[in-house]
Parts: structure tokens; C-alpha cells; sequence
């Protein structure tokens, strides 16, 4: 917030910038994003009722108990899929992209992600998908990334 | 619910903030029932985005603005089931005794930041670790759940864009609409591809808004309205806020289904909406109802997207689940279908202002079931005939929090 830029007057409108540094912090949630780095992509099973998750997280949704990390397959199948030639402000310029749920064999739950393709391959369900790691850590979520098999 | 106000719902409203805007909508609401502001003992606002106002605890704002400031209070935030959402807690705060009148009020101001920019806003709805870095993009994930139920059930792009003409074409008849539009299936087939198989038409509107509600106790009703119209259940569930943990499992069955006719269907996947099926379950087991398809009249959905508005049919149980594209196919949804939906045009084309949309659906379900929508949209054209019951469902993060309230004309 700041001072205004005067966009009109009857009524009187100002425009100002409304930007600020956040801390986000990864929390419990920090090694999947730091292996990613590794070239692992981590997965959670229930120590208690051993629910595999596709998606990292430290407690089950069922029961309650604390996971524990486990390495998913980097192979997988494509569940859905979306191609984006809209987006929100900060990924304009990635237009247009890709977004995939992917499935692994022997995991309960899905993986969303982005998915890369040669100029003319289109996105289907069932495509074989694998996953690969960005050189460079962004630490975010698009530190993986998938390409058809 | 004694009596209810609304906007018209605008793109961009920059003379009136969202106080004004709330006021006009009450003063609406008062003026029909020959209340004043005085015989109001409390009330629940509802808004999303505190960034998209670009004012916290604008509740409080509202309250002294329209003269409750002194009165008891409080904010309902529920994503896009906001209003939805209020609409219950005012309903609760008359059950409970707490109060013998309350008024629910809900508003968002959208265009203070431009499209791109909202979008971002709200997708900060989604997993901000997971789900928002990838593209930060609300319109995906509800894609990437239509392109699963395409696969499912075969559902066409060509139905979801018959519930988009349904719903620009009602509204043409709707003063309060922002997007009254005479399109065709072609129109929608054509329009830009947003993020496929969604497409601009299929799109609900950003809207700058406000609708209220004001509910009473029975006894307080009968003083006031000479036609008051009974909330007789309501019903709200939640789902995981990431698609991707979505579980596949049974499917929560209504009276009227048997597990025969999901044998294989692993659910709900990302293909449907699971809270809004056990919100919906809850609450017409509480109204008694033991066959959706037979006793409900007309029905306010959540049509943020064509598609979620096939997959609420399902959810709703008006048709099995896999039936929603022939359930608009077939007319059933339209004006002078069995189950008429969004009739005055939904989300899509009367307009999403998110904390105003679930109470404007609960205004449009009043008027409809009193039988005076000829007195507040100008012509008969939009009432249902002869109306007893109707419901309305608006839902949240993909369906992170569903609300579906029954009302009843008595």
C-alpha cells in the first residue's frame, strides 16, 4: 500500500501497488521439496494404516497417524489432464501449459503436476508419464515436472 | 426467510463500495417486508477475499454503514460456498434461539484488481505449496475434473455448452443479470479455450455485488410477511482441498439409488463433487425427502463452470451418477424442464460475486417459491409453476466445502 495513482475522478479511484515479501515456509512439509533437489520425488505412508500417498504429507487424512517419507515410482500414467492458455498473473508468461494428475502403480492417491510435450504430442489418460527434476532448485512444486515415457 | 434484496451485478462498479452496495440490497429487503433496520437483531456477513476488498474485518464495516453496529455479529468465509455458507449460520442463529430475526449479507468487490491478477487471488484457494506455484489457476482444476468426467461417462463438450446458452438466455429475462447473452451452442464451442475443455463461455462472470436475507423465527415471520418462506433443512459437507488426495471409494447413495448402479465406479475420484453429494444427502434426510427427482421443483446450482453444473445434477442425485450431459440434453434443466436450474441464470450470466452468490441463489429461491418473481424481475417469464420445493448448493475449492439448503413455499 501507498500513495495513490489517480485513475478517475466522479468517483474518485487511485490505483497503488500492493505487493509485500512473505515467508513461506515449508514446514513439516520441507523434505519432499528439498529431495526434490536429489532427484527424489517423495510419497507418505501411513505407519499405522498404511494409505500410500501420491501426494507428500505428514499425517493421514483416515487416522490420524504420522507417515512416513517413501520414494514414489518416477513412472506413472496420466489420470487427467488440462491445457492452460489462461492463468493467474504471476505464471502469465508460461502460457500455454499443461497440468496433469498423475497415477502410480501401487500408490492410493494422485500427484498433480505440470507436463511437458514435443510440439504436435497432445495430453491423453492413460498416457505413460515420467517425472523429471528441474537442474536448478526453484523450491516449489515445479522442481518436478513430467514428460510422456 | 421473510424477505431478500440484491444488486444488479456488475463487472465493475466503482460508485458504490461494497457498504453501499449491501445497503441497497437491504433497503430492498426491508422495503418488501415492511421492516426496519431496528427489528434486525443481528447478522452474519459474508465475503471471500479480504485482498480482493483490500479491507480486513470489512464485516464490521458494513454492519455500522446499514445501522447494526451495537448488535451481535459475525463473518462466514467459505470460498465460493461463502454466501452459501452465511446463509446457513443466519439459519442456525434462529434455530438455536439466539435470535428471532437475523440477517444474513453477502458482497465482493472483484473488480479492484483485473482479471489475471483475480485469478491469482483466487487461486490462493488451492494448496499454496502444492497447488498454486503450478499455475495459479482455478479454471485448471476444475478442467482437469471435467476432462475425467468426460472420460468416465462421456460427457460432451457440446452439453456442457447447452447449460451455458440455458443460462445466458434465462438471464435475458433477469434485470439483476450481468450477462444476460442470446448465444448458441456454436457461440460456446468457438468461444477461446481458457484451459480445456473449459472455454470462456463456459465460464462464470467476476462480478461486483451484494444480496441479503433476512430470516426469522416462525412465529416472528408471520408478523412481518404475509408470505414467508420456510428453510426446511440444510446440509454441508467438505472434501480435501487437493484434488489429488481425493479418495476412490463408494458412492454415498440416496434413498432412491441402489450400489448396483455404481458397481464400478470408483469414487469420487476427481471426476465428482463427494461433499456436495453428502451435503445434499444430510440435508434431504433432514427434509424428509426420499426422492430428489420427484419432490424438488427447481434447483439454484453452482455453475462457476458448465461442467459443475452437469456434475451437481449428479451429485444432487436428479439423475444417476454418468447422466448429467443427457440430463441437460434431454431439457430436464431448463425452464419448463422437471427440474428447472438456474433459472434466472446462475453464476454464469446473473453474475458471481463470491460472498453475495449463495445468498442471491437463496433471493432468487424466495422469490421463485413465493411466486413473485413477476413483482421483482419485471415478468413471469423466469417463475417456475406453482413451486413447492427448491434448493440451493453453492461449493467451494473444488469442492472443499459444499452448502445445499431446502426451502420450502408454506
Amino acid at each position: 500500500m501507498g500513495y495513490g495513482k489517480l485513475l478517475k475522478i466522479d468517483p474518485l479511484v487511485v490505483e497503488w501497488n500492493y505487493t509485500t515479501e512473505y515467508r513461506h515456509s515449508y514446514a513439516e512439509d520441507s523434505p519432499f521439496f528439498m529431495e526434490l533437489g536429489r532427484g527424489r520425488l517423495l510419497g507418505s505412508r501411513c505407519k499405522s494404516c498404511g494409505f500410500k500417498y501420491g501426494t507428500y504429507r505428514k499425517y493421514c487424512m483416515y487416522c490420524g497417524s504420522e507417515t512416513e517419507d517413501m520414494d514414489l515410482p518416477l513412472q506413472g500414467k496420466v489420470h487427467s489432464f488440462t491445457t492452460c492458455y489462461y492463468s493467474g498473473e504471476t505464471f502469465r508468461g508460461d502460457v500455454p501449459y499443461t497440468l496433469v494428475l498423475v497415477e502410480f502403480p501401487g500408490i492410493d492417491s494422485l500427484f498433480m503436476s505440470r507436463l511437458f510435450m514435443n510440439h504436435g504430442e497432445k495430453p491423453k489418460i492413460g498416457m505413460d508419464v515420467v517425472a523429471q527434476f528441474k537442474k536448478f532448485q526453484t523450491f516449489t512444486v515445479n522442481d518436478v515436472y513430467f514428460v510422456p515415457a | 426467510m421473510i424477505a431478500g434484496g440484491m444488486t444488479h451485478f456488475k463487472k465493475i462498479n466503482f460508485n458504490d463500495d461494497f457498504r453501499l452496495n449491501v445497503k441497497h440490497s437491504l433497503d430492498y429487503a426491508l422495503k418488501d417486508s415492511g421492516m426496519k433496520i431496528g427489528d434486525i437483531e443481528g447478522s452474519v456477513s459474508a465475503y471471500f477475499s479480504d485482498h480482493l476488498q483490500g479491507q480486513l474485518i470489512a464485516g464490521a464495516m458494513s454492519n455500522d454503514f446499514i445501522g447494526l453496529a451495537g448488535k451481535p455479529s459475525k463473518r462466514i468465509e467459505g470460498g465460493g460456498a461463502t454466501g452459501g455458507l452465511a446463509f446457513q449460520t443466519a439459519y442456525e442463529e434462529i434455530a438455536s434461539g439466539t435470535m428471532d430475526t437475523c440477517l444474513a449479507y453477502g458482497f465482493e468487490n472483484m473488480s479492484h484488481v483485473g482479471t489475471w491478477r483475480g485469478n491469482d487471488i483466487i487461486a490462493l484457494g488451492s494448496d499454496a505449496s502444492f497447488d498454486y506455484p503450478l499455475g495459479g489457476f482455478y479454471t485448471a482444476y476444475y478442467a482437469l475434473m471435467a476432462t475425467r468426467h468426460m472420460y468416465e461417462f462421456g460427457t460432451t463438450e457440446k452439453q456442457m455448452a447447452m447449460v451455458s446458452v440455458k443460462n445466458h438466455g434465462n438471464a435475458m429475462y433477469n434485470p439483476y443479470a450481468q450477462a444476460p447473452m442470446d448465444i448458441t451452442v456454436d457461440d460456446v464451442l468457438k468461444s477461446p479455450v481458457v484451459s480445456s475443455p473449459i472455454k470462456m463461455l463456459d465460464i462464470c462472470l467476476m462480478s461486483d455485488g451484494a444480496a441479503c436475507a433476512i430470516l426469522a423465527s416462525e412465529e416472528v415471520a408471520k408478523s412481518y410477511s404475509g408470505k414467508p418462506v420456510l428453510i426446511k433443512s440444510i446440509g454441508s459437507s467438505s472434501d480435501t482441498m487437493r484434488l489429488a488426495d481425493r479418495p476412490f471409494g463408494t458412492v454415498p447413495l440416496l434413498p432412491n439409488e441402489n450400489p448396483e448402479m455404481y458397481r464400478n465406479l470408483k469414487y469420487p475420484g476427481v471426476h465428482s463433487f463427494r461433499a456436495g453429494r453428502l451435503a445434499a444427502k444430510m440435508a434431504y434426510r433432514k427434509a424428509g425427502i426420499s426422492n430428489p427427482q420427484k419432490e424438488i421443483d427447481f434447483a439454484e446450482l453452482y455453475d462457476a463452470y458448465t461442467s459443475a453444473e452437469i456434475q451437481a445434477y449428479e451429485d444432487m442425485g436428479f439423475c444417476q451418477y454418468g447422466q448429467g450431459g443427457k440430463f441437460i440434453e434431454d431439457g430436464r434443466s431448463m425452464l419448463d424442464g422437471d427440474i428447472p436450474v438456474n433459472m434466472e441464470g446462475g453464476l454464469q450470466a446473473s453474475g458471481h460475486a463470491i460472498g453475495a452468490t449463495g445468498i442471491m441463489q437463496a433471493v432468487y429461491a424466495f422469490w421463485q417459491l413465493q411466486g413473485t418473481v413477476h413483482k421483482h424481475l419485471g415478468s413471469n417469464r423466469l417463475q417456475v409453476k406453482n413451486p413447492h420445493m427448491g434448493i440451493i448448493h453453492s461449493h467451494a475449492g473444488t469442492g472443499a466445502y459444499e452448502a445445499v439448503t431446502v426451502m420450502e413455499a408454506v
